[in-house]
């Protein structure tokens, strides 16, 4: 085995474990910190699929402004008492499980034994298609329109958040 | 690996993503279980991209990312606004929409 797919691999696990860790844990500063260390395994996992401009962006916008976002709204609200948030195992969150594994067991079927036949391609010849020059190009001249629609869709967010969480709401 | 591995890898991330919005209480562990849904399908759109040689892909992961920060300021801001008004994030306890 070559030392990247040995890396993949680990990343992966990192990847699932961390993604465990984050659903389970009890307090929600942990479960952030947890989501941080997921994010850069996705990072790096993006990087073993020569997607060097998305893993940047995903150290950047996720890992940098949103789990920081995060991190403050925990620590603004002060969440003290976790003893009045605690988990209870009713028959509903069990069955809420239960469907879940069963669509993983099919997202496996599909996957693994189905057999799709996957037009021809391979993993490694996207070296060049990754690159910043490469989709800067494409976001400009043929994903213009979708480009400029998401600097309005982000103005909005910003209106929304300030007047939402405003103090007075009228 | 494989593309089939990584497609078992954004299955797997997707669905632990899904049981922690359905079994969780705590408002802001299910935005975060929430990104781990979108982080997931971003692996496998990456995965394709990179398998068939096209950028478009990516691109979708470009606008994926600029929904998600767009969607945990406003619903941070909602959670906060709620915080304020019930003193909690309980979601079992937010039920002021409920009918």
């Amino acid at each position: 085995m070559s030392f990247e797919t040995t890396f993949s691999y680990l990343l992966g696990g990192v990847f699932l474990a961390s993604a465990i860790l984050v659903v389970t844990r009890r307090n929600p500063v942990i479960a952030a910190l947890y989501l941080v260390l997921n994010l850069f395994t996705l990072a790096g996992l993006y990087l073993t699929l020569h997607a060097q401009f998305i893993a940047v962006i995903q150290v950047l916008v996720y890992a940098g402004a949103i789990m920081v976002l995060f991190l403050f709204v925990i620590m603004l609200l002060n969440l003290g008492d976790e003893q009045r948030l605690k988990e209870r195992l009713s028959l509903k969150k069990l069955i809420a499980v239960g469907l879940s594994v069963g669509l993983l067991l099919q997202l496996i079927y599909i996957v693994g034994y189905l057999d799709v036949t996957l037009p021809e391609g391979k993993l490694s010849q996207g070296v060049e298609i990754g690159t910043v020059e490469y989709i800067g190009k494409k976001l400009f001249t043929e994903f213009l329109f979708p480009f400029e629609v998401t600097g309005i869709i982000l103005l909005v967010a910003i209106v929304g958040a300030v007047i939402l969480a405003k103090k007075r709401l009228d | 690996m494989s593309v089939e591995t990584y497609l078992l890898l954004s299955a797997a991330g997707f669905i632990v993503g899904t049981i922690g919005v359905l079994t969780r209480r705590n408002a802001i562990i299910v935005f975060m279980a929430i990104e781990l849904m979108l982080n997931s399908v971003n692996l496998s759109l990456v995965t394709f991209s990179a398998y068939l040689g096209d950028a478009t892909g990516q691109i979708l992961v470009f606008f994926v990312m600029c929904v998600a920060a767009a969607e945990a300021a406003v619903g941070l801001a909602i959670v906060i606004a709620l915080f304020r008004n019930k003193q909690t994030v309980n979601l079992d306890e937010i039920n002021i929409l409920k009918w």
